[in-house]
């Protein structure tokens, strides 16, 4: 809330804010703000989405001028109190803006609108950014015919993954006649770097909770769900004062607002398991069963929750609908390309400069998203590829850079677009083992209901262990290729069906890789640790003895001021001696 | 596996049960949430609730078995007093989180899922607890460890085990 001619000061207070030290610079800012009760707000926000400078403090004067502080200590928060608060004199050392203006300036943010900028646990914040307003609209001077057109208009797709467009399911479910339909949000974001879902709940769960309503008055839903993870518990307590709120603002319940639209909403905790994040999954685990997809049709519009029409749709794709029906959807669809209209979010990470959640219009280039938003890559390196959709995504190598990022054009390189998850990888990241790293993943996470995910993950991830191990002969790759379209081909539900994606582009992309591990037992990333030999180069060791301290299983041994030697057979290829000599003694081959 | 000694388990708080059975009307269909209110409870779902929340909400115990050993969050064993949970998401990966692994384990003498002989240590190994401008991470109890190294990580385990001798003595 504003109170006019104070000073706001807002703490980033999301799950990465806090991580990065936000509670104990909040508890400063609240001690020194009391201990000499200070004419300032002080407030929490969500995730501006520069995960990287976190914890970020911003201080807004009253003339709405904003100073940005970021990689806020407690002593950082003590000199925002001392010298900007009370003397007038901001800390330059610790501002931000001009990074900011960089980061943020070259976004479009309509999911992320509000994030980082209002208190996500206050309604009158949300709302005097234009919040209910949609709904409000909606329900009172529009059918629901209107609302579904207005969204089919809008060109917006299913932010989830498959990009299904979400106008469509609306109508689709609004057709099917039942005296009960749920909404369902799919919150359960499985993506192991993906966590755009997160952020936006813990940073505007209001925006989530509006979508939810326009959706269910859309398709003539009066009962919602919201299934989202367990892990995470701040996106769960904002989620559930949310919907409080907008309760007792009588903005959800019966008959609102006198329209005669009645809804009540419930969170669904999951209990960790990424094939919930499938349709049919999500709706077996809803129902108190074990999450394992069911056979379609019937699609969950006709016959989902409790065999009653439902339409799930994602956190991301919400937050979006009330935007759009509050401005239009023409001023949505202005944004994008022909076939993906609109903006879409991205959780950079890997080995990224500026690692966070950005918005950008659909279209853009890998390139610009990359080395423009994100910064480059981290140290210098050099960039080898990045991989798009998480563990159904695919790795896209630097010669694709040019994507445009948009539906259609990342599924042509083999890769989806998944739920928005980039991770950047450089030089020292071997694709095999990503390979390895997602196929473990998928099959731990398989359901175990259909044969070809529940065998073919398993000796896929046989195959690439002995790979990355060294052990592997020529005719496995084959045997792993063929593996690998039959699971794409035979497997139930999407989890199985894009399951081999990372091994299929990795082997497209990156063929020489698994080569080289095949053919000369050798890891270029030099990141496969049965495949690397340390040892030290005598010419160059002077004995300082530091790797030496340093070994955790005492290989390494010689006498002080004497070239050192590493024993073989004791080294566990922990690759401290590496990490620690100063002399660049320690080889790697 | 090397599992806690120290934790005997007692009589189980079946008021506790009951309150949670009790807070959804008996329905078998939120079992799931029931189970998450005793592992809250509990850190644990002791194979002995099953039996009780079988016969409660009528339905077979296997079936709560299979939900019990479906997900991920739930644990049939208790866990130790300080629980490691080590971020294994893709940035957390790629930036060396397997080297991170590795010294804990060799550190403490346990693999992920498995709690130290003298009930002070589990190790958990999760997919991604969304940190990912930070890795490699991970979290001992509630306080978040960022930027690991192999090195740094068992400094921080040792100074656990360190604060622990001290206050035993």
């Amino acid at each position: 809330m504003h109170e006019q001619g104070k000073t706001v000061i807002k703490v980033g207070y999301s799950t990465c804010g806090i991580a990065a030290g936000g509670s104990k610079v909040l508890e400063t800012l609240t001690k020194e703000i009391s201990k000499d009760n200070l004419q300032v707000v002080l407030q929490k926000t969500g995730c501006i989405g520069m995960c990287y400078v976190e914890p970020i403090v911003d201080v807004i004067t009253p003339a709405g001028e904003l100073f940005s502080y970021g990689m806020v200590t407690e002593e950082g928060a003590l000199r925002i109190i001392e010298e900007h608060i009370k003397q007038g004199k901001p800390p330059e050392d610790m501002l931000i803006n001009k990074e900011r203006e960089e980061v943020v300036g070259q976004q479009v943010r309509i999911s992320l609108r509000n994030c980082g900028i209002i208190d996500p646990e206050s309604l009158s914040d949300y709302r005097e950014s234009g919040g209910y307003k949609a709904f409000e609209k909606a329900i009172l001077a529009m059918t629901p015919e209107q609302v579904i057109d207005e969204v089919l208009r809008s060109g917006l797709r299913g932010r989830g993954g498959a990009g299904f467009p979400t106008g469509m399911k609306w109508r689709f479910t609004r057709q099917y006649q039942n005296d009960q339909k749920y909404i369902v949000c799919n919150a359960d974001e499985g993506d192991p770097g993906a966590f755009m879902d997160r952020s936006i709940i813990e940073g505007d769960p209001h925006a989530v909770v509006e979508g939810m309503m326009l959706a269910a008055y859309a398709i003539g839903a009066s009962e919602g769900y919201v299934y989202v993870r367990a892990e995470y518990p701040l996106a769960i307590v904002r989620l559930e004062k949310a919907i409080h709120d907008a309760k007792e603002a009588g903005l959800m319940g019966e008959n609102i607002l006198g329209s005669g639209f009645n809804f009540k909403l419930k969170i669904k905790k999951g209990a960790g398991a990424f094939v919930c994040g499938e349709e049919t999954a999500l709706i077996a685990s809803l129902e108190g069963e074990r999450g394992m997809p069911r056979l379609k049709p019937p699609f969950p519009a006709e016959a989902g929750l409790w065999k009653k029409p439902t339409c799930i749709n994602n956190v991301e794709t919400l937050s979006n609908v009330p935007w759009i029906l509050f401005n239009g959807a023409e001023k949505y669809a202005a944004y994008g390309t022909e076939k993906s209209k609109g903006t879409k979010v991205f959780a950079l990470a890997g080995k990224m400069k500026r690692g966070g959640l950005i918005e950008v219009p659909m279209g853009i280039s890998l390139k610009e998203i990359i080395f423009g938003v994100g910064g480059g890559i981290r140290d210098d390196k050099k960039f080898k590829g990045v991989q798009l959709g998480g563990p159904s995504g695919g790795c896209i190598p630097e010669s694709l850079l040019d994507t445009p990022v948009d539906y259609d054009s990342v599924a042509r390189t083999g890769a989806i677009m998944g739920s928005g998850g980039m991770i950047v990888m450089d030089e020292t990241t071997c694709m095999v083992d990503m390979a390895r790293f997602f196929s473990n993943f998928v099959q731990n996470e398989s359901c175990g209901k259909c044969v070809h995910c529940r065998l073919g993950t398993k000796r896929m991830l046989e195959i690439l262990n002995r790979i990355t191990e060294g052990k592997a002969e020529h005719e496995e790759l084959e045997l792993l290729e063929e593996i690998a379209y039959n699971v794409k081909e035979g497997a139930l539900c999407g989890l199985g069906q894009t399951a081999p994606n990372p091994v299929l582009t990795t082997l497209k992309y990156f063929r020489d890789e698994y080569l080289a591990h095949i053919e000369d037992r050798r890891c270029p990333a030099k990141a496969c640790v049965e495949l690397l030999t340390y040892t030290i180069d005598p010419e160059v060791c002077n004995g300082c003895r530091r790797c030496a301290k340093r070994c955790p299983t005492e290989a390494i041994t010689g006498e002080k001021k004497e070239p050192h030697v590493i024993d073989q057979e004791k080294c566990i290829k922990c690759g401290n001696c590496f990490d620690s000599c100063r002399f660049e003694a320690v080889l790697v081959e | 596996m090397a599992k806690s000694k120290t934790l005997e388990v007692g009589a189980l708080p079946y008021d506790e049960f009951d309150k949670s059975i009790n807070k959804y009307n008996g329905d078998p269909t939120a079992i799931i949430a029931i189970l998450q209110d005793i592992q809250d409870h509990l850190q644990y779902v002791p194979k002995d609730s099953i039996s009780y929340l079988a016969e409660k909400l009528n339905v077979s115990p296997a079936k709560i078995y299979g939900i019990v050993t479906f997900y991920a969050q739930f644990r049939l064993e208790p866990l130790g007093k300080y629980i490691i949970m080590l971020c294994e998401g893709t940035a957390c990966h790629v930036n060396g989180a397997k080297l991170i692994g590795n010294a804990i384990s060799d550190e403490l003498g346990v693999k992920g899922g498995e709690t130290t002989e003298d009930g002070l240590f589990s190790l958990e190994k999760v997919a991604c607890i969304g940190c990912c401008s930070l890795s490699p991470v991970m979290v001992i109890n509630e306080e978040t460890y960022a930027k690991l190294t192999p090195d740094s990580t068992r400094k921080i385990v040792k100074e656990y085990q360190k604060r622990e001798a001290a206050a035993q003595n």
